[in-house]
């Protein structure tokens, strides 16, 4: 907890928060060799932990972030922060990811924009910023990258891994490559892999992107430029994915910012102010090159690809207990989709338990909270805290 | 109120040990985690209500939330060696539908139901009303049992969809199985249990 006293400025920050927290970076000086066949002569993973590791290093638990997520799960890096990390309400004391029985780990991916080596990190070939060279990672070199540093903590086992959307694929990619270090996986609103229908959508956003003159083939950092039209689009469409029809109708049906339509193309609609809001501010916070990583992450994420696209194949050797949680109003992910991951364990005779939350948030609802959600976890993680001791 | 904890020794004593186990609308989950323990079963419960589904967990078994009335579309054929269903037919929109699909699903079928044909069902009956009993609580207009039934009922429905019975077992609330079940079971047996099979056509 914070010795100083908030003032007027500074956010309160409440009992069940982990308080300030600050990140770590742990260079490997070893190269890492990637799936697409490029190697990495040396990297950086940035990461945050919470709560203490016990001696026999049986407690850890590591949280994946999803598309553009990041480091900072839990807690606030500084008094000023406005925002607690982005799963604070689900991590802290007493929370369902209880900091006061778990060591809770969560690392920046590779490519990312946080602090791990990513797109804007010096290319020791040119020592300019990779940018578009830096080459395309995928989920299983994140979860390869992720045992390293587990290497590095004295982690031989998690007591659980677990993340939301693209993090509940390296939950599942963990279970089965490596099924020794991991005691349960916690897949909450994933899919096995991406529908048509996503990858359209990230291929939108890829061509907002690199559609913009700003872009400059991915180098524009040498410009001075960011391309901000492209990740705002992006990030529009994006964030219309990540929400429910009943969510933008109840928050703003068809609101007018004025009270009555001008008949002209400025913001007349309050949905159309906050998509622009919402698009803006990622411009500043959000790397575009790393963007277009992280959805190509997803577009190749099939762990059933081969195994002759049998997913109970892939995940027949698999030995982690399995909790998936789907939300009812999540159409980015649907319920369907996790219940093909749920059929696979079942095929496969594996430790499975299912729950489909009733939300409205649509996909966003892993992170927002919700008692039935937070029940199931609670309940669930009773057995995590059994497998830790 | 299921009376699950007699109920289920009989269920037990049907199971072969180190089976595989369906259970469709667990409830708490109670029945699979006495099984788990005491049989060495492997298995899953179905249940549709959040609290249960918590419940479950917390009986450490593995629980898939689902409506068992959309059927049984997620899970291969023969794929499972028992598929149970306890006091949950009479609750259910399309019984003969879920009792094919169950067996489907399951090498056997296990189904346990409060006997309507039952004699206090009976003089509740002639005296005008619809039974409350302790096997029954519910009255007619909160009740979630829709469908319930008699043994010769449920016999007629096996009879007529070739389900063959294996087993039967007439008790009392108390789960006693007394020689007069055995003598008219339909008028004195108050919890049916059956051990079912698709014919071999």
């Amino acid at each position: 907890m914070p010795n100083s006293v908030p003032t007027s400025e500074q956010t309160t920050i409440a009992n069940d928060s982990v308080g300030i927290v600050s990140p770590q970076t742990h260079h490997f000086a070893q190269a890492i060799k990637l799936e697409c066949g490029i190697s990495l002569p040396e990297f950086d993973l940035i990461y945050e932990t919470y709560g203490e590791l016990n001696t026999k290093k049986s407690n850890a638990i590591l949280v994946c972030h999803a598309l553009s997520g990041d480091q900072h799960v839990a807690g606030y890096n500084s008094v000023d922060d406005k925002k607690p990390g982005w799963w604070d309400a689900y991590i802290g004391p007493g929370k369902p990811f209880d900091t006061n029985k778990f060591f809770i780990i969560c690392p920046n991916n590779l490519g990312g924009c946080k602090g791990s080596t990513g797109p804007m990190s010096p290319n020791p070939k040119t020592n300019k910023p990779y940018g578009r060279d830096f080459p395309i990672v995928t989920v299983k070199d994140w979860v390869y990258s992720q045992a390293l540093l587990a290497d590095e903590l004295g982690i031989k086992k998690f007591a659980a891994v677990i993340g939301g959307s693209l993090g509940g694929m390296q939950a599942l990619q963990w279970a089965i490559d490596y099924p020794e270090r991991i005691a349960h996986a916690i897949v909450i609103a994933a899919a096995p892999k991406l529908s048509a229908q996503n990858i359209g959508f990230n291929e939108v956003a890829r061509q907002a992107i690199s559609s913009d003159p700003d872009f400059h083939d991915g180098h524009y950092y040498e410009h001075n430029v960011i391309p901000r039209r492209g990740i705002k689009l992006a990030r529009m469409l994006g964030h219309i994915t990540y929400l429910s029809d009943e969510s933008m109708r109840a928050k703003f049906g068809r609101e007018l910012r004025e009270g009555k339509i001008n008949f002209n193309f400025d913001t007349e609609f309050q949905v159309e102010s906050y998509l622009r809001y919402q698009g803006e501010s990622f411009v500043d916070k959000f790397d575009a090159n790393t963007y277009l990583l992280m959805t190509k992450a997803l577009d190749y994420f099939d762990p059933a690809k081969d195994h002759n696209d049998d997913l109970a194949a892939a995940l027949s050797k698999t030995s982690a207990r399995f909790l998936v949680i789907a939300f009812t109003s999540d159409w980015r992910f649907a319920p369907e989709r996790s219940r093909e991951i749920v059929k696979a364990l079942l095929d496969t005779n594996k430790s499975v338990t299912y729950s489909e939350i009733t939300a409205n948030q649509g996909h966003d609802a892993f992170l927002i909270p919700n008692k039935d959600y937070q029940d199931i976890l609670y309940s669930y993680m009773q057995h995590v805290e059994d497998s830790a001791k | 109120m299921k009376s699950i904890r007699a109920e289920l020794r009989t269920i037990a004593s049907w199971i072969k040990p180190g089976s595989r186990v369906l259970d469709l609308g667990c409830g708490n989950g109670e029945l699979l985690s006495y099984l788990q323990e005491n049989y060495q079963v492997t298995g899953y419960g179905i249940e549709i209500e959040q609290s249960n589904i918590v419940a479950s967990i917390q009986n450490n078994i593995n629980v898939i939330q689902a409506d068992i009335e959309q059927g049984l579309t997620g899970f291969e054929d023969n794929s499972f060696d028992y598929v149970i269903m306890t006091q949950t037919i009479q609750a259910l929109r399309n019984t003969d539908e879920i009792l094919k699909e169950m067996l489907r699903v399951g090498r056997e079928g296990i189904v346990t139901f409060p006997n309507f044909g039952h004699w206090r069902s009976r003089l509740n009956i002639m005296l005008g009303h619809m039974p409350v009993t302790k096997a029954l609580p519910n009255t007619w207009y909160n009740t979630p049992n829709i469908h319930l039934c008699t043994l010769n009922d449920f016999e007629a429905l096996c009879a007529e969809k070739d389900f063959r019975i294996l087993q039967r077992s007439i008790v009392d609330r108390q789960h006693r199985s007394r020689t007069f079940n055995a003598f008219l079971p339909n008028l004195l047996g108050e919890i049916a249990l059956y051990r079912i099979q698709k014919s071999l056509q």
